[in-house]
């Protein structure tokens, strides 16, 4: 009879939970979100109210704080938060334009 | 009855990391995210291949913080059975299980590991995402696939046949709880997934996603379409308990109110610009008569 190995020295081929599997997505974006900050409605009253925008975000990196934090490491840029903000205060800019404002 | 969630009372912590393979504007993303904040922590998902399987990850980082099994196509309902029993014997009852495959993975390719599971009564969430084709190996068309939509099987004229209805070949099982459910209304599906762990034996969600890269829209108006396909009363959100079936939410106020014409959520995809003015007359006349036996029962 074959002995029954203790799991742990069984191989298995499993993933390790972790950011980016697909790399950092946020170079996929072409059009970054931008928080007008006067027209955002949490930030504006100072209260914790609407966050559709984190509600919507397909890949969870809205925040549910004052004001909304955008994290643009892994934002693809899809656009869905500004499609949806009740108060239109994300603005989709131009990836280029803030390449040549960094340099 | 529990009162409804909202914004500020949907659990903060995100069990899905981000930077994931999904395409930008999934719709998927939006519903795996919502969903996994209402089956919690002390959940074990059971995933066949699909576009969920990309987005939970592939190897060797995992963008899912829940442990995941990915079983073979055909297998996703037998093998969720397999996990309660080990879950059983290992004394951890109190463990959600949740089956979730694509509309392949449920209509077609595992339909008859599902209808297995529904007959023995199996204690598990069965959730599919409906994105209307085969997305993730390149659009072909599945047996959800709405008639006249294009996909890179049905290039010409879009399919011919009319799209299985799923719940209603769950309803026949007569498992307790059954939901449709949309990625644009993820309070609602929040609730519905919440409610279902309360039931015994199978429980079953049907979630409508929409696909920018399959169905031919621009990332931003995920949302807005799946939005539209309830506004025009195309795809309705119910719930059958106990063989009870009642619509929730945007369906139910649909009852009294008009809706917009069909034309306005197939004017939005690529995929329906193949249909015809009688084609889309037909359609509507059918939607049209649903409706009245809604408003009539």
């Amino acid at each position: 009879m074959t002995k029954v190995k203790k799991f742990e020295h069984i191989v298995t081929s499993h993933g390790e939970p972790g950011p980016g599997d697909g790399g950092r997505t946020g170079s996929w974006r072409v059009l970054r979100p931008v928080i007008d900050l006067d027209r955002c409605i949490p930030a504006k009253r100072n209260k914790m109210a609407c966050f559709t925008c984190w509600l919507f975000c397909p890949d969870g990196v809205i925040t549910r704080t004052i004001p909304p934090q955008i994290n643009l490491e892994y934002c693809k840029g899809c656009g869905i938060c500004a499609a949806e903000c009740p108060a239109k205060a994300i603005l989709m800019i131009e990836e280029s334009h803030f390449i040549t404002e960094e340099e | 009855m529990n009162p409804k969630t909202d914004i500020l009372s949907l659990p903060e912590e995100e069990l899905v990391h981000p930077g994931s393979r999904a395409c930008s504007g999934c719709g998927l993303s939006i519903v795996y995210r919502i969903a996994l904040k209402a089956l919690g922590k002390d959940s074990i998902l059971v995933v066949p291949p699909s576009c969920l399987t990309v987005l939970q990850g592939l190897y060797p980082i995992a963008s899912t913080k829940l442990p995941s099994l990915n079983v073979t196509f055909a297998s996703t309902a037998a093998a969720a059975t397999g996990v309660l029993a080990a879950l059983k014997v290992l004394k951890r009852e109190h463990t959600t299980v949740a089956a979730w495959a694509g509309d392949g993975g449920t209509a077609d390719i595992g339909i008859q590991a599902l209808s297995g599971a529904c007959e023995r009564g199996e204690d598990f969430i069965f959730i599919c995402y409906d994105n209307e084709a085969y997305m993730n190996t390149g659009v072909q068309r599945s047996g959800t696939t709405p008639q006249g939509a294009l996909t890179t099987t049905t290039p010409f004229s879009g399919k011919l046949q009319v799209s299985k209805d799923v719940p209603a070949i769950m309803a026949a099982h007569g498992v307790e709880y059954i939901a449709t459910a949309s990625a644009s209304y993820p309070l609602d599906l929040f609730d519905k997934v919440s409610k279902a762990k309360g039931f015994q034996g199978v429980k079953y969600l049907h979630v409508h996603t929409p696909c920018p890269s399959g169905w031919g829209f621009e990332p931003q108006d995920t949302v807005k379409i799946g939005r539209l396909a309830v506004e025009t009363g195309l795809y309705d959100l119910y719930e059958i308990e106990h063989a009870k079936r009642k619509l929730t939410g945007p369906s139910k106020r649909l009852l009294k109110k008009e809706r917009l014409p069909i034309t306005e959520y197939f004017k939005t995809q690529s995929r329906f610009k193949g249909l015809s003015k009688s084609q889309m007359a037909k359609i509507q006349k059918q939607v049209d008569e649903k409706w009245e036996a809604y408003a009539n029962s």
